[in-house]
């Protein structure tokens, strides 16, 4: 890891042309040129960026928990390592729900709402959290109606027909589409896998360990032309706080 | 009531490309220019924190917010146009640099038959497409665009080599290309291999991320490319990729002649007795209205927002595909893309690279085959690049691979690093049917309507996607220590959830007659002496390229067009 800790500062004076980077100020009027210098410091990779964990939007645990199995279904854990649940993925997804994300902030949002064909995407006034919510409700519900249990503890197999009935639009909602909730599961729990630890999931960056994905890496100009592959121990946007 | 602001002698509406340009040239030719941007500030500065796929690549931290303006979108005249609620097949730009800030940098000259299309394959094959195809010529050549393209390549200091097949397409170029071809890969080399033998003529895609350290003839200075694969969707943080806030707009501002009012969203251009007499925009911070008065308004609202903005004043005549009269909204076109995935057993360091990476042909694009025998005009280039996977956007799984489970996760995880994809990027024709025009019903946060799309992929689309999807096929078999390929669906609807391209053209089309477009050849609209439109707007068709060197070319004519009036004060041609 420590191969990979540039310091910022010393990396532009060796790549850099004189002069440095030119940027442009806050303009309210005239023109103020400035020479910036970027001065974060990669610090050693953390341990595990997250453990402290909480849940944001979630209010019952039993929603919580079945979100969790059904992330774990979607990314399960294998001999290669942690599945979503491990990897934090729902936590990962309610800290989403809970911001811009969940609030579908900078979407067009105004009315009427009214359906359209598959090609025009999603027309509905429903947030994202409110959908998830649903989404995640139901699957209690269907998981009771069918075997009288709580979905988080049925076998694999069993939660996988549900899920599967979801994404084939098998279950009717009000408001939206039982396939659309699934993608916005699935893609959340991909989300949260391979996005930086920053946002809780990917814990200790091993989501992308697996795919030998570096992560935010500076810099592969010393590497680009060799025809060795590289693995690369990750690192994160945490690793240049400080 | 609106605030009346001091007069300037030029407004540009955005601060893009196209503003950048046009505010460096008339600045220090001695004008007075000012930008509204809706957006705000941003400089490199702005990029150290930008490894960051979630909020930039896949939430789209950099572009616009769709909470306050969008497009509405149908198939054709009898749907109902429903809101692009949130971003999808194209990504719009925002705040000062415009999607030049996070474009990749692939940086292509139109072909001379581009520019002459209609005369060219009217020649070649007769009016084969038949009269719902509405081909025209651009009004200018190849030859005189290529001043425009050589000073556009040399701000951004490009890199490239020539192009094998320039001299049969007529592709001269005054200069060479300022920088050499960026690195070439592993990767690259197995893509040009395999179409050397099927006797194709592979060639370095020109760049627009700098290999070495570069000084432009502004004296502005480009860092050189880390590879750092973060680049396309995101901000350079080493100043390397040419973007309009590392080039154009610091040159303009060390003039002392340019300002840029950010949180400016410009709603309405204001006429009087046939003359542009300024822009009204509201402050986005405090919702108040201002009238900014003007000698020239320049419209470098990307693409969408320039003919909305036409619409709204009611400048020119809007197209109606009933009576295809009309030019305003009419040749709208985007682009088809297609491809074959190639995966492997051995390793490749698929996530390093850079926007502009890789190698391409151009021996199905253009004119360049017979199309006698073919259902269509026109082609792609076929290439492979190396831009840098992120893992979220990208995730390559061979043919009947389960969406999500266990064996999803083993066949993400195994072939992440296993994969290399050869793309066609292909021609758009202009159809009668497909337009723009505005929203009888949605609004945007200001009250003005939304602009509406009506369209879809032609049969032209559909036979040239498929041809082309099939070349890439072969290319990619062809490589070598393949295990598998996986050649992408052929055309269906178009439809805006999946990303495809943002490169969106025409609406504000140029030509050399009034009857066939919008502005004339300097990018002057027809009927308003001192109102200029630019962007790929312009544009008639969409060529198998991507569209901002003539964007930028297109935007130094202007710039020269707008110096040629405020001189003479008339139509300038
Ligand atoms: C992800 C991505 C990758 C791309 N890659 C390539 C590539 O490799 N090669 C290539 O050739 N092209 C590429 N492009 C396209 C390229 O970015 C555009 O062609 C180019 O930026 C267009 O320049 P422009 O000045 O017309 O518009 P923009 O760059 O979009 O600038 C327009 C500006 O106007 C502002 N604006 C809009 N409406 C208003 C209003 N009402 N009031 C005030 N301001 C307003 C916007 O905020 C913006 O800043 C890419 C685009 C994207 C999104
Ligand atoms: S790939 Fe090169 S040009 Fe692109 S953002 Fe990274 S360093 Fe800049």
């Amino acid at each position: 890891m420590q191969d990979n800790v540039i310091d910022r500062r010393n990396f532009f004076k060796l790549s850099l042309l004189s002069g440095g980077v030119v940027a442009v100020s806050t303009i309210s009027g005239g023109a103020i040129l400035h020479a910036t210098e970027l001065t974060h410091v990669h610090k050693k990779t953390q341990e595990s960026s997250n453990k402290i964990r909480g849940k944001m939007f979630f209010q019952v645990q039993t929603d919580f928990d079945n979100l969790s199995a059904a992330c774990e279904r979607i990314y399960p854990k294998d001999e290669q390592g942690e599945g979503a649940i491990g990897l934090g993925v729902p936590y990962f997804i309610d800290n989403q729900l809970a911001s811009a994300y969940g609030y579908n902030d900078r979407e067009y949002l105004q009315g009427p709402f009214i359906e359209g064909i598959a090609e025009q995407g999603y027309q509905t006034p429903m947030r994202r959290n409110e959908i998830f919510l649903e989404g995640v409700k139901a699957l209690e519900a269907i998981s009771q109606k069918r075997y009288k249990k709580t979905f988080s503890s049925l076998k694999g197999v069993e939660q996988d027909k549900i899920l599967v009935d979801l994404e084939k639009n098998k279950i009717d909602f009000i408001g939206f589409k039982s396939s659309e909730f699934f993608t916005f599961l699935r893609d959340m729990t991909i989300a949260g896998v391979l996005s930086d630890p920053i946002y809780g999931g990917n814990d200790n960056k091993n989501g992308w360990r697996m795919m030998q994905y570096p992560g935010a890496q500076m810099s592969y100009i010393d590497k680009i032309t060799s025809d060795e592959f590289f693995d690369i121990e990750p690192m994160s946007l945490a690793d240049m706080e400080g | 009531m609106a605030e009346v602001l001091k007069k300037v002698d030029v407004v540009t509406v955005g601060a893009g490309w196209t503003g950048g340009i046009v505010a460096a040239e008339l600045t220090k030719a001695g004008l007075n220019v000012l930008s509204l941007e809706r957006g705000m500030m941003q400089t490199t500065e702005n990029f150290a924190m930008i490894h960051d796929e979630w909020r930039y690549g896949i939430n789209y931290g950099l572009m616009q917010d769709c909470s306050k303006d969008t497009v509405t979108f149908r198939h054709n005249v009898n749907g109902l146009a429903l809101p692009y609620r949130k971003m999808g097949s194209f990504l719009l730009g925002s705040n000062v640099g415009g999607a030049g800030v996070h474009w990749n940098g692939w940086t292509f000259r139109f072909l001379p038959y581009d520019f002459e299309i209609k005369t060219k394959s009217f020649e070649r094959y007769g009016n084969k497409l038949g009269n719902d195809y509405t081909l025209q010529d651009w009004g200018l050549t190849y030859k005189d665009m290529e001043s425009y393209y050589d000073k556009f390549e040399k701000t951004c200091g490009i890199c490239g080599e020539e192009n094998p097949l320039a001299e049969k397409m007529g592709l001269f170029r005054s200069s060479p290309y300022p920088q050499e071809p960026l690195e070439n890969t592993k990767m690259l080399k197995r893509f040009e291999k395999a179409a050397k033998e099927m006797k194709l003529h592979p060639f370095r895609l020109p760049a627009a991320n700098s290999k070495g350290g570069y000084t432009n003839p502004d004296g502005q200075d480009l860092a050189p490319c880390q590879y750092c694969a973060y680049c396309e969707r995101f901000g350079c943080e080493y100043g390397a990729k040419a973007s309009p806030i590392n080039t154009v707009i610091p040159k303009a501002m060390s003039t002392g002649k340019y300002t840029i009012r950010t949180h400016s969203n410009v709603i309405e251009i204001l006429k009087k007795d046939g003359k542009a007499t300024g822009v009204r925009f509201v402050d986005t911070r405090t919702m108040k209205e201002y009238i900014q008065p003007a000698d020239i308004v320049v419209l470098t609202s990307y693409m969408f927002n320039n003919a909305k903005l036409l619409m709204v004043s009611d400048i020119g005549e809007q197209y109606d595909p009933n009576t295809g009269k009309g030019t305003l909204g009419k040749n709208y076109c985007y682009q088809i893309n297609m491809g074959t995935t190639a995966f492997f057993d051995e390793q490749f360091n698929t996530y390093m690279g850079s926007g502009a990476l890789g190698t391409t042909c151009d021996d199905y694009n253009g004119d360049n085959f017979d199309h006698s025998k073919e259902k269509f005009l026109h082609g792609a280039m076929i290439y492979s690049v190396q831009l840098g996977n992120r893992p979220i956007q990208s995730a390559p799984v061979p043919k009947g691979t389960p969406n999500w489970g266990a064996k999803f996760k083993k066949a993400l995880n195994y072939n992440f690093t296993r994969a290399i994809t050869v793309g066609g990027q292909g021609a758009s024709l202009p159809h009668k049917s497909n337009y723009l025009s505005l929203d009888p019903t949605y609004k945007d946060a200001f009250g003005m309507p939304l602009i509406r799309l009506t369209y879809n992929f032609t049969e032209q689309d559909r036979a040239l996607h498929k041809f082309i999807t099939d070349k890439t096929a072969e290319v990619a078999k062809k490589m070598q220590g393949v295990r598998s390929i996986k050649k992408g669906a052929y055309l269906k609807d178009y439809s805006v959830v999946p990303y495809q391209s943002t490169h969106n053209t025409g609406g504000t089309t140029m030509g050399a007659d009034p009857q066939t477009s919008v502005v004339n050849t300097y990018l002057q609209h027809w009927d308003m002496d001192n109102l200029f439109v630019v962007g790929a707007g312009n544009f008639q068709h969409n060529s198998g390229y991507n569209p901002t060197d003539t964007v930028g070319a297109l935007a130094y004519r202007c710039a020269e067009g707008i110096l040629k009036y405020h001189k003479n004060d008339r139509q300038l041609v």
